[in-house]
């Protein structure tokens, strides 16, 4: 029909070989991530083997010409923050540029109310020390981000609140913020910009809880840190009462040198919607632990083999990873292999960046043993105002104790991982959340494990009750409620037990 | 039949066993007992320089808002009484700053970082959660009770140290960590561990940090990044900055 019409047209047939042009689909060139060059790096005094006073930082670039960047304006940093492409670093990955702007609301200047940016140093999550790092090595890069990210804010001051643990680096810190004012870079008419700014450090006093930004908020408001109901958010009622936004340390103070060197230079690492460089802290079982500086979404095997020796005893001796600090799931070897260190990867591989805290665990870890310590972690840690967190960590740690040990039925598992649901998304804040998912992650990819665990333990001692008892500790004259879950002979042996019914003679 | 049954079965009496549970004490009690060496007749004072210090804490925040100095006051009076928070350091910091002394209490009791006991001289707190522990910190743990005689939680006679145990201090890269007082000692091992402590027992102060002759917390088989010279003001820099 075609060669009709064509030859309707006065086209020459084609014949019966159809000539396509086949269009080759060039496929995109394959790109690398990591192998980040030192020129590319922020944090250039991570080791603390440099100066870590004004007068090094001011030698490493920080402070240059930061009243320029004032003198841009909010709408300017803004702008850059979120060509950069920054998605926050304490975990929960908010675009940075956006959370700045909500300060920044229509009618803003009307509000007499003193605006606050509250800096959280209060790193907590197990597996994380990078903040550490930030704040002895390089605590000029923090004072001067505060500066950056409040007048993006428009903020009046900037309070630090630095876990009292870290005493060394709250020094530090101190110090570098009396040099500053000293120096006349922050304080009234900050670096001669005009505009005044204020910083002070706040030390906590030990409770994890306080990582989170409401439970900060009414912690450095002197109460006990127990996380606030949103809304309102901390942008519209936070700190005193007034408009405030919490931020990560390295989120804030990577501001500053994104300023300098242009959103797109930050972009320009990591994939999309994954941009920037990031400080990841690898713990656990490889050769040489470290803190390191890398471009996002470099493949975790990369990290691992590159800048920590590799895992003890080869990579094939790897048992799981945990990618992203305590509150997140754990990775089996063949995901590890395959996963990159950014937010989107991890999600899909079900589990999180959080704080780019790597915690490697060879075949010689009890891996049930690793997980139920976090959930002792996160017992201790609970602040005890959400009944479901309050009551289901404990729980789940004694039951991740019994597991651990193989101490009970394997119905259990299911009852477990129930408790997590029930706990998860039921809070006030994320530490419930938190609790649950490493649970979850364990039984996602180890459950044969604690399976054959329970199955050894049910062998060598017998049945075991629900809640751990022993079936053969309980008493034998009481009878045992079926919700304790007693083994029952089946019928068959029930019946096989009954003597047989002596024949009645049938009734004549 | 099944009368006879019932009949056959040992008469017993009506024997219960009342469970209770162990009383979970989280840190340390949070009821507060008179005690001779703590109640609240026992006189507490800033001395003069830690008053000022105060004042200066107090100043930076909102003047109707002096309560949030409250955790740093109390840091203070409990570095200024020999590292614990007695009854009257906290109703000295309420006094200070005008608050009812129970919201003190609750702040008191909430942080896990006040010792609301007297502790000894050194006050030893190890890390046991999961980073820690990969890297054997338990072991670190047994090597201190072993070597100081002491359990979790409890004091040498000659009041020389305190032992704890405490969650994830925050250098996981350098597990096992043990604190002692304000100071972090990094990448242990049982040797290195009861070198700090035999330090200490004679009163001298071993240099914090790793212990294992790494500087911070770079790979320990040589820098795989930071090699190069930092790179100065204004380097690398859009055209406007540099």
């Amino acid at each position: 029909m075609l060669t009709k019409a064509a030859a309707r047209r006065g086209l020459k047939p084609l014949g019966n070989v159809v000539k396509r042009g086949f269009a080759t689909v060039q496929d995109p060139p394959v790109r690398h991530y990591g192998g980040l060059k030192d020129q590319d790096r922020i944090f250039t005094n991570l080791y603390s083997r440099h100066d870590h006073g004004l007068k090094g930082a001011q030698s490493r670039g920080d402070w240059h010409r930061t009243k320029d960047i004032l003198n841009k304006g909010d709408a300017w940093i803004i702008q850059t923050m979120k060509d950069s492409g920054l998605r926050g670093r304490g975990g929960a990955g908010f675009p940075s540029g956006l959370k700045w702007s909500f300060m920044n609301k229509p009618g803003w200047k009307e509000d007499p109310r003193p605006r606050y940016l509250v800096v959280n140093a209060d790193e907590g999550e197990p597996g994380t020390c990078k903040d550490r790092e930030i704040m002895r090595g390089d605590p000029h890069k923090l004072v001067e981000g505060c500066l950056v990210a409040g007048r993006a804010m428009n903020a009046t001051a900037a309070y630090i609140y630095i876990r009292g643990e870290f005493y060394q680096e709250a020094s530090h810190v101190q110090q570098a913020i009396n040099e500053a004012y000293r120096a006349g870079l922050i304080g009234k008419n900050a670096c001669g910009s005009g505009y005044d700014f204020d910083v002070y450090l706040h030390r906590g006093a030990g409770a994890y809880i306080c990582g989170e930004e409401t439970a900060l908020i009414e912690s450095l408001e002197g109460k006990q840190g127990k996380p606030r109901l949103k809304p309102p958010f901390p942008a519209d009622v936070g700190l005193f009462g007034c408009p405030s936004t919490v931020a990560n340390v390295e989120t804030v103070s990577v501001a500053p040198t994104i300023c300098r060197r242009g959103g797109q230079w930050f972009a320009s690492f990591g994939r999309e919607r994954n941009q920037g460089t990031k400080l990841f802290c690898i713990s656990g079982h490889v050769n040489n632990p470290c803190t390191i500086e890398e471009e996002m979404s470099i493949p975790l095997k990369d990290l691992v083999e590159k800048h920590c020796g590799g895992v003890r005893g080869g990579w094939d001796n790897l048992l799981g990873i945990i990618p992203g600090g305590s509150s997140v799931p754990i990775l089996p070897k063949n995901k590890c292999e395959e996963v990159l260190m950014d937010f989107d990867s991890l999600r899909d591989a079900q589990s999180g960046l959080g704080t780019g805290a790597v915690i490697v665990m060879d075949k010689s870890t009890d891996v049930v043993q690793a997980i139920a310590r976090f959930s002792h972690f996160y017992k201790h840690e609970s602040c005890g105002q959400c009944t479901p967190c309050r009551e289901g960590t404990t729980w789940m740690m004694n039951m991740m104790d019994r597991f651990a040990e193989g101490r009970g039925q394997s119905r259990e598992i299911d009852m477990l991982l129930e408790i997590t649901k029930q706990v998860e998304g039921r809070t006030i804040c994320a530490l419930g959340d938190a609790a649950a998912w490493p649970i979850q992650g364990l039984m996602r990819h180890f459950r044969p494990e604690i399976e054959k665990r329970l199955a050894d333990f049910n062998a060598a001692n017998g049945p075991v009750l629900f809640g751990g008892r022993l079936q053969r500790d309980a008493p034998s004259e009481l009878a045992i409620s079926d919700n304790l879950g007693p083994e029952r002979p089946s019928p068959e042996e029930q019946m096989a037990s009954v003597p047989p019914p002596t024949a009645t003679p049938a009734a004549a | 039949m099944a009368l006879r049954c019932l009949r056959l079965r040992p008469v017993l009496s009506a024997r219960r066993t009342f469970s209770t549970t162990r009383i979970a004490r989280s840190d340390a009690l949070f009821v507060h007992r008179d005690t001779p060496y703590n109640n609240s007749k026992i006189p507490f004072k800033f001395t003069p320089e830690n008053l000022k210090l105060a004042q200066e804490i107090i100043s930076h925040y909102p003047s109707q808002y002096k309560k949030a100095a409250v955790i740093p006051l109390l840091d203070l009076g409990q570095r200024q009484n020999k590292g614990w928070t007695s009854i009257s350091v906290m109703n000295y910091v309420a006094q200070l700053l005008d608050l009812p002394p129970m919201r003190v209490y609750e702040v008191a009791t909430f942080y896990t970082m006040f010792n609301r006991e007297p502790i000894g001289d050194n006050f030893v707190q190890v890390c046991t959660t999961t980073p820690c522990m990969l890297r054997d910190g338990y072991k670190i743990l047994d090597v201190i009770k072993d070597h100081l005689k002491i359990g979790v939680g409890e004091t040498t006679k000659d009041g020389k140290f305190t032992l704890v145990e405490v969650e994830c201090q925050g250098a996981c890269s350098n597990a096992p960590m043990m604190v002692v007082g304000d100071d972090f000692y990094e990448d242990l091992t049982p040797e290195t561990t009861k070198k700090i402590l035999d330090a200490f027992a004679k009163g001298q102060k071993p240099k914090p940090g790793p212990q294992s002759g790494r500087h911070t917390s770079e790979n320990s088989a040589g820098l795989t990044s930071l090699t190069s010279k930092p790179y100065g003001p204004g380097e690398h820099c859009l055209p406007e900055f540099s």
